[in-house]
């Protein structure tokens, strides 16, 4: 176990600039996950952290240890891809204990080591199988059972549930999630799906074209979004966003509805500003906002519904069952406190 | 009119026998597979047939044999020449193969990393395999030749050497020049062919395999070689059955000779069935490749090509 650092990290291949300048704390047996849309760098940063990829700027270390010239086998870390990279020519055994036939352990050692994490993976029955033999899920094991047989410092998952089915996805999530409380490996995820770093992170680092937007705990980001990407990235469905300006204490969004504003935002007269309501925060009130209905998807938990007020549209989230019918109207208002207000110009949370 | 629309019935259609016959399933069968059945009946089946027969014949040329049994194996045996023969089919099938393999699993490797004009570097690699291979042949006759050799020439130039090289006048030297020649046609299509073979190989298992700790000599020994292994052995039972069955470069270059000593089987069947009229001894000297070839071709097939790990349930 050990804490990561990164450091003012950058990478460029040839003119091209994909990380400019991420720096990253991690603590020891932390599990951070890297999210971001596809393209965002997430993926590059955790094969420089692995040593696949040269690192251009900055500096990377491992438990203390700057590891930017050390190759990847003396990392002391072990990677699950997104494609599981099992050797296809050797069975599950073969497979798992490879790095440690590498390392010229003796057979025993060998064994015990290989059976120990197959009964934390419950893959004792297919130790003698091929990789070609094996469902989805059981690849997905075989490879955390390869990583935790090298039983290293820092685990590097990269993306490693998005070649498995939905049901599938939600149940290796949590074993993901077991597997590092049990274990208490410092852990590096990365995802894009935000619901999987909301639901196992202990810390979330949302990254956009090259640059961290924000980091910090899952709730933290839920609940204090430091800027509009951070807003509409993190929950689902996705945050509301009006974009209009303050007046006379409230704020006017494009089609001149009256909001609510909170009270510490009410001294800025004039200033040009987007209002960020999630869908779960809208609450029905008779004396709120008229709106009209354009959709209902009844969910069970909650009733999510499309709303248009003028021509915006918004949705809102539930939990009553609602009834009602395209264009019947809804009056909803926000929950005053859970309000976010941004910079229209520079997408900042003020 | 609209009683037609209504009370439309199909006509009936007047089965003669030809329809009934196309639509009789074996005979579709039948006539689907003839162009093919035929084709393969002329120019396979027919020459083989052909040549089996004559073994047992002592046809010459102009004059149709008699069955005569066992008698041109009989002879064959007893003949030295035979025998030499099988021994340098042999050692050039095992040796060229040998080198055209280390040398093209090399060349494989090499091209298979990045490389500046990797794929013009490809296409030049090729070329030795397009040539025609009595161009080849011819080439190196004048590559081999006693008196124009440019080797020799160059090593007299370089100060290396006072007389030219016998490359084809005696019999090793003469086997060993064959060889080389047969090594520098074979190496592209072996080189081509492992190299299509590893780029199937996922870059992500090296990666694993880097993160696993190994060596560049263990990622080749423990990934590359094993997942390489069924496309080599598959390339390697047609480089052997074509060198086994070479014929064009060793006539075009030494003609068997000097004293026989560089006949290959296929060689000494044409210079006893065509040159000296022997038909029946020609063609049982040909026959008897056969057995070599069947075997090596079932010992690639059952014992390399097909492997544990490709078999077994996909659940993709």
């Amino acid at each position: 176990m050990a804490t990561v650092e990164i450091r003012d990290v950058r990478k460029a291949f040839g003119s091209t600039q994909i990380l400019h300048g991420v720096s990253v704390d991690i603590e020891d047996g932390q599990f951070v996950v890297l999210v971001g849309p596809s393209g965002c760098g997430k993926s590059t940063l955790l094969r420089m952290l692995a040593g696949l990829e040269n690192i251009t700027g900055g500096e990377i270390s491992i438990g203390d240890r700057v590891v930017n010239k050390v190759p990847p086998k003396d990392r002391d870390i072990a990677m699950v891809f997104q494609n599981y990279a099992l050797y296809p020519h050797m069975t599950v055994y073969q497979n798992m204990a490879f790095s440690r036939k590498l390392a010229g352990a003796p057979k025993e050692v060998m064994d015990q080591e290989v059976q120990k994490a197959a009964r934390i993976l419950g893959l004792e029955q297919l130790l003698h199988r091929f990789p070609r033999q094996l469902s989805g899920g059981q690849r997905q094991r075989v490879a955390m059972g390869r990583a935790i047989v090298r039983n290293p410092q820092v685990f590097l998952f990269d993306e490693p549930l998005s070649n498995l089915d939905a049901k599938l996805r939600v149940q290796m999530r949590s074993e993901i999630k077991d597997l590092h409380q049990r274990l208490k490996v410092t852990t590096v995820y990365v995802t894009h799906d935000q619901i999987e770093a909301m639901t196992m992170a202990d810390k979330i680092v949302v990254m956009n074209h090259g640059r961290i937007e924000q980091a910090g705990a899952p709730l933290d980001l839920y609940d204090r979004p430091a800027n509009l990407f951070v807003a509409g990235f993190i929950g689902s469905p996705a945050m509301n966003m009006l974009a209009g300006r303050i007046k006379d204490g409230s704020f006017i969004d494009g089609g001149g509805t009256r909001w609510p504003l909170p009270p510490a935002h009410a001294g800025r007269d004039g200033a040009e500003v987007v209002y960020g309501i999630r869908p779960e925060h809208l609450r029905l009130d008779p004396n709120g906002i008229q709106a009209r209905i354009q959709v209902v998807e009844p969910t069970g938990s909650e009733t999510q519904v499309t709303l248009r007020i003028g021509e915006i549209s918004l949705m809102g989230a539930f939990r009553e069952r609602i009834v009602a019918n395209h264009g019947d109207v809804l009056a909803v208002s926000p929950d005053l406190p859970l309000v976010h207000i941004f910079d229209k110009a520079s997408g900042q949370r003020i | 009119m609209s009683s037609t629309t209504t009370g439309w019935v199909r006509p009936k259609i007047e089965q003669n026998w030809l329809i009934r016959l196309l639509d009789w399933k074996p005979f579709l069968i039948f006539i689907c597979l003839l162009p093919a059945i035929g084709l393969l009946a002329v120019f396979l089946t027919y020459p083989l047939g052909l040549g089996i027969w004559l073994a047992f014949t002592d046809t010459t040329i102009g004059r149709s044999g008699r069955w005569v049994g066992l008698e041109n194996f009989e002879f064959m045996f007893e003949d030295p020449i035979f025998w030499n023969a099988v021994f340098f089919s042999v050692f050039y099938t095992g040796v060229a193969t040998i080198g055209k393999f280390g040398l093209g699993l090399w060349l494989a490797l090499l091209l298979n990393n990045h490389l500046p004009f990797k794929s013009l570097l490809r296409a030049i690699i090729l070329l030795p395999w397009i040539v025609p291979t009595v161009l080849t042949a011819v080439a190196f006759w004048w590559i081999y030749n006693p008196q124009f050799s440019v080797i020799s020439w160059m090593l007299i130039e370089l100060g290396l050497r006072d007389t030219n090289v016998d490359f084809i006048n005696t019999a090793w030297p003469a086997r060993w020049s064959l060889i080389a020649a047969n090594i520098w046609r074979g190496i592209p299509f072996v080189a081509i062919s492992l190299l299509a073979g590893l780029q199937t190989i996922s870059p992500s298992l090296y990666e694993a395999a880097l993160l696993d700790g190994s060596t560049a000599w263990q990622r080749f020994r423990y990934i590359t070689f094993p997942m390489l292994l069924p496309i080599l052995a598959i390339v390697m039972t047609f480089s052997i059955i074509f060198t086994f069955t070479d014929f064009q470069l060793v006539y075009a270059i030494t003609r068997g000779g000097p004293v026989n000593s560089t006949h290959l089987l296929a060689t000494l069947a044409f210079q006893r069935g065509i040159p000296a009229g022997q038909l029946g001894e020609g063609a049982a000297i040909a026959v008897s490749m056969i057995p070599f070839l069947v075997f090596a071709t079932l010992f690639s097939y059952f014992a390399l090509a097909r492997r544990k790990w490709q078999q077994g349930e996909s659940n993709d």
